[in-house]
């Protein structure tokens, strides 16, 4: 362990602002993207089944 | 029909008989089949890059030492030089698909040059953040108009441009082939970035790690960014696989075996 405490840690040699802005941000757009892409893929889901229904309806078949 | 219609249809029925051989890997460029090996493939891959961030991420911050002449703050290269390598390989790879996908007219490729078009991008914008708040300190500055942060920041236009000249395209083929051709063009501006460092005098330093030479680094550090590229690489890969697959229920929906897909997804989701 080459940090003498978790606030050494922390500050980053004074320079936590710069380390930590990179990898919070970085990190938090790829927790977006994990988010967006388990959103998008339920809400073309649900709108290809909406499709299909309405599909369905027009041809007058049974679903 | 002349000649090259001619070859040319032939060729498509040989790539189709091809795709329905069952022993043959070719059958995999059918979406239908493409789209449940993409489904077994992500989670080992995601899993794979979650054990390897967080070992590289021990070694960033509690292994590697405080370099003599930076400080603390040099441990921002270990995301970003890994963000750089990735959005500089995924437009490649997506010139490649591109390529593929207007030579031999498959559907598949134009998808996964569209699933990994985000991703790039979302690469691209972390080099070039933790890039700033590096030069910040290190520099003095944010920002400055050198060969290798204007060659980046122009990667990143040729991402957006790329996004949205696909968006904007209502009809998909013309969409596909669109994006393609800005894809392959704009592939030029990667060895560009590349070897920027090497042919103007920019303040951005020379590259770290080289093929020809010993890397200027020392070997935990080699080795922690090392593990971290290759965490973002196996990222890179589930996600543009679970895209893709997203994209495949969308673009072939008036299929049969999507009908039965979606129809799995909706019992599974009521149970």
């Amino acid at each position: 362990m080459q940090w003498e405490s978790w606030s050494a840690f922390w500050d980053m040699g004074g320079r936590g602002f710069f380390v930590w802005g990179s990898y919070g941000v970085s990190f938090a757009l790829i927790a977006l993207e994990l988010y967006f892409l388990y959103r998008t893929r339920k809400a073309v889901i649900r709108r290809l089944l909406r499709w299909r229904a309405a599909r369905f309806e027009d041809s007058g078949e049974d679903a | 029909m002349n000649a090259t219609q001619e070859r040319r249809q032939r060729w498509r029925q040989g790539l189709e008989a091809r795709q329905r051989s069952p022993r043959s890997l070719w059958r995999f460029a059918a979406p239908q089949q493409f789209y449940p090996l993409a489904g077994w493939l992500a989670p080992w891959f995601a899993a794979l890059a979650a054990v390897l961030a967080v070992v590289g991420l021990y070694l960033a911050f509690f292994v590697a030492p405080t370099d003599a002449q930076q400080g603390e703050v040099y441990r921002v290269i270990f995301i970003h030089v890994p963000a750089a390598w990735m959005s500089m390989f995924l437009y490649l790879v997506m010139a490649f698909w591109g390529i593929v996908g207007w030579v031999l007219n498959t559907r598949l490729s134009f998808m996964m040059a569209h699933a990994l078009a985000p991703t790039g991008a979302i690469w691209c914008f972390i080099a070039l953040w933790t890039g700033a708040l590096w030069g910040k300190p290190t520099w003095g500055t944010y920002w400055v108009w050198d060969a290798r942060l204007t060659s980046q920041l122009l990667l990143m236009f040729l991402y957006l441009g790329y996004l949205a000249l696909t968006r904007a395209i209502e009809d998909p083929r013309r969409a596909d082939r669109a994006g393609a051709l800005l894809a392959i063009v704009g592939s030029i501006n990667v060895p560009i970035i590349y070897f920027s460092v090497k042919w103007w005098n920019t303040l951005h330093q020379g590259a770290s790690v080289s093929l020809t030479r010993a890397p200027s680094m020392a070997t935990i550090m080699l080795v922690t960014m090392l593990v971290m590229a290759f965490a973002a690489w196996f990222y890179s890969i589930a996600v543009a696989l679970w895209r893709v697959r997203t994209l495949i229920l969308e673009r072939e929906r008036h299929t049969d075996w999507v009908a039965a897909e979606i129809d799995r997804l909706a019992a599974k989701e009521k149970e």
